[in-house]
């Protein structure tokens, strides 16, 4: 039963966001959800319907109103600064517009997290860099800024350096929305590749339900900051409730005719 | 002319080094006290990420008022404060304290201003890696916005040449005073257009080196 304790808790999470106009809009409403260590996890949605927030509460970016987050077994809404900060090293993020810091290097950029903790001398450090660099195919562009990029290798920067403090997790806000189909297609290339050799769970929330029928095994679909439902994409055993859930399940077939689920990419 | 110049020369000499040091120290005051007020300013201004709001709301109010005074006026009126400072009231030195002062919170908002433009989400990534409030404004605010920092003091180099030159009221030399001092109050033509020429030719400079720095800097 080892594989079945969540990496990813959320317990009756509630947020609200006050709106400038007045009133107040409830983005996620009383949400339980386990994510499981080595999963990639889609989280869909129209826009609105809360999946970003849900997301962001995953590493606290949103404070819940009310319930709980645990990540490894660690609940983060228990935690003080400090000890926040320390346990956000574990997890990583990425963001469509990437984030990237535009006048450091793609070097520094991966760096960032580490030397923010002060955890590595110098080598060590430049082996790490050098390593994440190397996962995402990058290495030749350590010296560049990040205007010299393409979106696509922005991206894979952004990646590496989300996986340079060795995290368990990684979340993935609308990772692709930014990009071309091609470059969409090698940045989940990419994903999948780093789900499959290092084991790190990956949340991702995207509209493009394509991207995610190809790459997700569960996926929750998102209405209203509710979750509508929960399914693992392969099983066709009933029908799905939501249009989302239905169109999803179509895309996820369409990736893997030919091509038994997780030998995608062996 | 010429002649005139050889006659002015000394007292131009002079009078430009008393100029260097207002700017010196005006601009100094302004990096060292206004940059990190500044700083403070973005922090605990509106949606951004800030915990004492009212902190913010406080300094926003103290800023405005000291740039709200005329600076002839913040200069007369701060006299007393001069002396206590200075030890005098008179001269280039004397003059650097009222020019800090106004220059200070002049800094602090174009700081301020500057750190608008880094984008949000650059700072959250950070915050999401762990970073603590001091590492995102010295490893990501001040790296992203450097470029428009520099831009900032060049803006404020070349206001306070000219504000300088009001030191002269209270004797506080320097270029823009003796331009007073000799053209205008004394008719002597030549003596103005040099000195309105000198400043010219700072002011571009200024402007150049600014401009030039920034781009270099800027990696966007």
């Amino acid at each position: 039963m080892t594989a079945s304790i969540p990496v990813i808790r959320v317990e009756r999470a509630n947020k609200a966001f006050a709106l400038p106009e007045g009133g107040r809009f409830d983005a996620v409403r009383d949400v339980s959800l386990d994510i499981l260590p080595g999963e990639i996890f889609g989280l869909v949605g129209r826009s609105g319907a809360g999946k970003s927030t849900l997301l962001r509460l995953m590493n606290l970016l949103e404070k819940p109103d009310s319930g709980s987050i645990s990540v490894a077994g660690q609940e983060l809404t228990a935690l003080g600064a400090r000890e926040l900060r320390e346990a956000r090293r574990r997890i990583g993020m990425i963001y469509q517009h990437f984030n990237l810091l535009a006048n450091a290097t793609v070097f520094e950029n991966v760096a960032f997290p580490l030397r923010i903790h002060g955890a590595m001398n110098a080598p060590r450090l430049k082996a790490r860099v050098t390593e994440c660099l190397e996962l995402v195919g990058l290495l030749d562009k350590a010296g560049s800024y990040p205007a010299r990029l393409s979106g696509g290798q922005k991206q894979r920067v952004a990646i590496a350096r989300a996986l340079a403090s060795y995290p368990t997790v990684l979340l993935c806000d609308e990772p692709t929305s930014a990009l071309d189909p091609d470059t969409t297609r090698s940045v989940l290339d990419t994903l999948r590749d780093i789900n499959a050799r290092l084991g790190v769970t990956i949340v991702i929330v995207s509209h493009e339900l394509q991207a995610l029928g190809s790459l997700c095994q569960r996926a929750a679909v998102v209405e209203e900051g509710r979750i509508a439902e929960l399914f693992d994409l392969r099983d066709h055993s009933e029908p799905r409730k939501t249009s989302l859930g239905r169109e999803l399940v179509y895309h996820a077939a369409e990736a893997h005719v030919g091509a038994p689920p997780g030998e995608l990419h062996a | 002319m010429l002649e005139k110049f050889l006659i002015v020369a000394p007292e131009l000499w002079r009078a430009f080094g008393e100029t260097l040091l207002m700017l010196g120290i005006g601009l100094s005051a302004a990096v060292l006290l206004g940059g990190p007020l500044g700083v403070v300013l973005f922090l605990n201004g509106s949606g951004e990420p800030g915990r004492g709001r009212s902190i913010g709301k406080v300094l926003g109010w103290l800023v405005n008022t000291v740039r709200s005074f005329p600076f002839i006026i913040l200069m007369v009126a701060l006299v007393p404060f001069t002396r206590i400072v200075a030890g005098t009231s008179i001269g280039p030195l004397a003059a650097s304290v009222p020019l800090s002062c106004a220059a200070i919170p002049y800094f602090a908002r174009l700081v301020e201003q500057q750190l608008h433009d880094v984008p949000r989400g650059v700072i959250e990534a950070a915050e999401a890696m762990g970073a603590t409030r001091l590492q995102i404004v010295t490893r990501v605010l001040l790296l992203e916005a450097r470029s428009g920092l520099v831009l900032a003091l060049t803006v404020l180099a070349i206001s306070f040449l000219s504000y300088s030159a009001v030191a002269g009221v209270v004797g506080g030399g320097g270029i823009g005073d003796l331009a007073i001092r000799y053209g205008y109050y004394r008719f002597e033509t030549d003596v103005m257009v040099i000195t309105v020429a000198i400043l010219i030719a700072m002011v571009q400079l200024i402007q150049f080196g600014g401009g030039r720095i920034a781009r270099r800097l800027d990696k966007r």
